[in-house]
């Protein structure tokens, strides 16, 4: 009988995942650049932009970080898809297949590899936000960022991972993922308040599940929110599910090459 | 037991058969060989015994294991050497064999013990540590037939072993598979389109063509089979000399090849003069005249009709380089 939770597959494929990620220092750096020169830029920028509803007490920078943070997470976690491409054309992808291990362990694998390097881009993003003027509303709140910051990478390594499965070639990737992350990275409030959108836009973004991540995040490390953070965890949580299940089942189906 | 037994397997996409009704059997520790051009269907075979694709009619079984109904058993059975690297550039020589280990459930001390061990066996000891970006083809080529072995296969596949290496590393190649064949007791499985490769390495080869095999048997006994030496003749006027030399007894078979003849007799240097004299009597002129033994080349264009080169031509596929993107059905 097939042992579909292998764990020395599963550590396997995530310790390959560790290794190519401290050596591909282009990678770290890169993926961080967009949103730290937005943070850079936006954040003093528009220091005196004070839309209605921001709070006297938090300026643009502090509002901006927690929705930089979920970007970061989000185009980190679309890596995964990629390496599944990346994989594929250089053939690696067919000595995984030909072991006698369960997909569902190889998908386990490449999740938590996924995921382990988007939260370490995350973590280096508030270290930089920090220095940048980022001030935390407080300790237990601050407890429940790694929370939220699993859930959005969970849900957006799966989501790669599902396109990756259906895709050859990585420039039909990079649009087709381009053009699903830059819309839900606009509605999900992570840079302007989404009270300021007419109210069609707005619920547009209450079906984003990114926004809840945005939203939950700023709760978090601002302690400003829209929702209660348990709705916008157990949004997130549902989210996240599906997305697993979505990623696991698209994978297994996959063709080698 | 046979090592391999295949009953039937075929293989279509669309509208190409890419592998027809093939059956054949694989001795154990024996070294097989599928000769034919690209796209003849050889690497679909090898695709489909390693479990990679599911067959679209027939069966086969590996170390006894149907490919349909007890994959894990038949994975855990094989080594595979594919034909387009599939390696991890950036990982070492020996976390690529590290991974290796652990996906096959290998333990800690067992792991690294085999992996020195299957390091020396391919020469590559002193560069375990190095990125596998900086490997060279061959090297590249070795580490994988190295990792093929690491969980001690009973059959290991080696589908083009020595595509787009040059003919030094070529050799190499040939003489580590020989001495793992021999050491590691391991089947050997192979699949080439060159001759000299089929013909130096192989026990049987079996030859392929148009997702066919057309006949399975040692180099020595296809060759010998051929049983006449051949003689290549140039001549102005081919086709008159080719009916007049069909017309002779001593003439086995005469085929007509590009601006040549090929014909094979017994005796060959003897008939040398004899098809001279017949050229001058029908007043052409022989430009150049040759003899050797048969060659797999000879055995090949026997059963085909075509030499491998010209399938290929005809295919409008060359030999691709290793490093070239791939896709679609070999």
């Amino acid at each position: 009988m097939k042992q579909w939770f292998n764990v020395q597959v599963i550590y396997a494929l995530w310790l390959r995942e560790m290794k190519r990620y401290v050596r591909a220092r282009s990678r770290i750096f890169g993926s961080l650049g967009m949103p730290f020169f937005f943070l850079l830029f936006l954040g003093t920028g528009f220091k005196n932009f004070r839309p209605e509803s921001l709070p006297s007490h938090i300026d643009y920078l502090n509002f901006l970080a927690p929705g930089m943070l979920a970007v970061v997470l989000q185009f980190g976690s679309m890596f995964t898809g990629m390496a599944i491409l990346w994989d594929r054309q250089f053939g690696f992808l067919k000595e995984i297949m030909v072991a006698p291990v369960s997909r569902v362990a190889i998908v386990l694998g490449r999740t938590l590899g996924g995921m382990t390097t988007a939260l370490m881009q995350g973590f280096l993003f508030i270290a930089v936000a920090f220095f940048a003027g980022l001030k935390f509303s407080g300790f237990a709140g601050f407890l429940l960022t790694p929370l939220f910051m699993i859930f959005i990478a969970g849900s957006f390594v799966n989501l790669g991972l599902a396109i990756a499965s259906m895709m050859r070639d990585m420039q039909g990737f990079s649009i087709v993922m381009n053009f699903i992350m830059v819309p839900l990275l606009l509605l999900s409030g992570a840079m302007v308040p989404i009270d300021q959108f007419p109210v069609w836009v707005q619920w547009l973004s209450y079906i984003n599940p990114l926004f809840y991540g945005v939203d939950g995040l700023r709760y978090s490390l601002i302690g400003m929110s829209k929702f209660p953070p348990l709705i916008d965890a157990a949004v997130l949580f549902l989210f996240c599910a599906g997305m697993v299940g979505l990623g696991a089942f698209l994978f297994s189906r996959s063709d080698v090459d | 037991m046979h090592a391999i037994t295949t009953t039937s397997l075929t293989k279509r996409f669309e509208s190409l058969t890419a592998v027809d009704r093939v059956s054949f059997e694989v001795m154990q520790g024996e070294i097989f060989g599928l000769l034919g051009p690209n796209g003849a269907g050889k690497t679909t075979i090898i695709k489909m015994l390693s479990t990679l694709m599911a067959p679209t009619d027939g069966d086969a079984a590996v170390w006894g294991f149907s490919i349909a109904s007890a994959r894990d058993d038949v994975r855990r059975s094989i080594g595979i050497v594919f034909q387009d690297p599939a390696v991890d550039d950036s990982l070492t020589g020996w976390e690529n064999l590290d991974f290796h280990a652990r996906m096959y459930g290998m333990k800690k001390d067992l792991r690294a013990a085999r992996i020195s061990e299957v390091l020396a066996l391919v020469g590559l000891e002193d560069k375990a540590g190095l990125l596998l970006k900086k490997y060279s083809g061959g090297m590249k080529r070795r580490l994988e037939i190295a990792r093929g072995l690491m969980h001690y296969p009973r059959v290991l596949f080696l589908d083009e072993p020595t595509l787009g290496l040059d003919p030094q590393t070529r050799h190499h190649i040939w003489e580590y598979i020989k001495m793992l064949n021999q050491k590691e007791q391991v089947t050997v499985i192979l699949t080439t389109h060159y001759m000299e490769e089929a013909d130096s390495l192989c026990s049987r080869i079996g030859i392929i063509d148009h997702g066919k095999i057309l006949v399975i048997d040692t180099p020595e006994a296809l060759k010998n089979a051929m049983g006449n030496d051949i003689l290549t003749i140039k001549a102005a006027d081919l086709d008159s000399l080719m009916t007049q030399l069909a017309a002779e007894t001593w003439v086995q078979e005469v085929q007509r090849y590009g601006d040549h003849l090929l014909v094979s007799a017994r005796l060959g240097e003897e008939k040398i003069p004899v098809a001279v004299e017949i050229a001058r009597r029908i007043g052409t002129v022989i430009q150049a005249i040759s003899m050797r033994k048969p060659t797999l080349e000879d055995v090949f264009l026997h059963y085909t009709g075509k030499t491998i080169r010209d399938e290929e031509d005809a295919e409008g596929e060359v030999p691709r380089g290793r490093m070239r993107k791939r896709g679609g059905p070999h």
